[in-house]
């Protein structure tokens, strides 16, 4: 199912757990409206970690924790710090990429 | 007609309370086992839901320096196998079972025990000894990895398990 939501002055298309199912309709205005949702405050290191996600969604790159605390640009302690309440699945929705299947 | 319900489905609210905790025992040695709590553990961290490992009995090699990385899987007495037992018995089958394993969970990016409980640390996942089960094995704290959170007896544990919504689950 997919549902048409509103952010700011943006019309995107979202799954039911509202996740973007189109990361062109993507901007940095959505990412920000998500992450209140979620209720986060976005801070360079926030939008780094959602960079370096997009990129490995553009390559199709299949996403772990394990890879992200790899990557070099956070580290597994710092990615929970960022957002506590499930890293990899509220990062994602942020970036607008699809939620990640990975169970590690 | 006192106990006439009027509205019997839209009176009814969707009261289900989330899991806000899960407290896991790990009993068992066996690579299968191990794995099975970690990734229940971790799984609980990335949905958000605070967990807490209990190493007990056997459980205690997965945070034991030197044998944590030499875990095996059984090839005698599990059926889920499918190796004969008399063919589970021969010298190196464990070996060779637990190395095949081992290379299909890389494979998933499923890491190995030392770094998995690397991850566990990092996600906040805590880490405790049974202290009962150190006695018995005659084991040091110093033999059992650096990223422990400490030892505890059962009281301990359940003085921790306090509060709505949480789990045990015994492995």
């Amino acid at each position: 199912m997919v549902i048409e939501k509103t952010y700011g002055e943006l019309c995107v298309t979202c799954n039911e757990q509202g996740y973007l199912t189109d990361l062109n309709q993507w901007t940095k205005e959505v990412g920000t409206e998500i992450a209140k949702e979620e209720g986060i405050e976005m801070t360079d290191k926030h939008w780094d970690v959602i960079n370096y996600l997009q990129d490995q969604c553009r390559k199709e790159v299949p996403l772990s924790i394990r890879k992200v605390g790899k990557s070099g640009v956070v580290s597994i302690k710092e990615f929970y710090q960022l957002f506590p309440k499930g890293p990899l699945k509220i990062s994602s929705r942020i970036a607008g990429i699809p939620k990640p299947v990975s169970c590690i | 007609m006192e106990n006439t319900i009027e509205k019997p489905v839209a009176e009814k609210v969707d009261d289900k309370k989330p899991i806000k905790k899960m407290m896991l025992i790990l009993s068992k040695a066996t690579i299968d086992n191990v794995y099975a709590c970690f990734i229940l553990a971790n799984g609980a961290r990335m949905e958000g839901i605070e967990s807490e490992i209990f190493f007990t009995f056997f459980g205690l090699e997965a945070i034991t320096k030197k044998k944590l990385e030499k875990l095996h899987v059984a090839t005698v007495g599990n059926p889920g196998m499918h190796i004969p037992t008399m063919l589970g018995g021969l010298p190196g089958m464990e070996a060779f079972a637990t190395k095949m394993m081992k290379a299909e969970m890389e494979k998933l990016d499923i890491p190995p025990v030392g770094e998995f409980l690397e991850i566990l640390s990092a996600s906040g996942t805590k880490l405790w000894a049974c202290k009962l089960a150190m006695d018995m094995f005659h084991l040091d704290e110093d033999k059992l990895i650096d990223d422990l959170d400490g030892v505890l007896t059962v009281g301990d544990f359940y003085e921790r398990a306090k509060g709505d919504s949480t789990q045990l689950l015994f492995i």
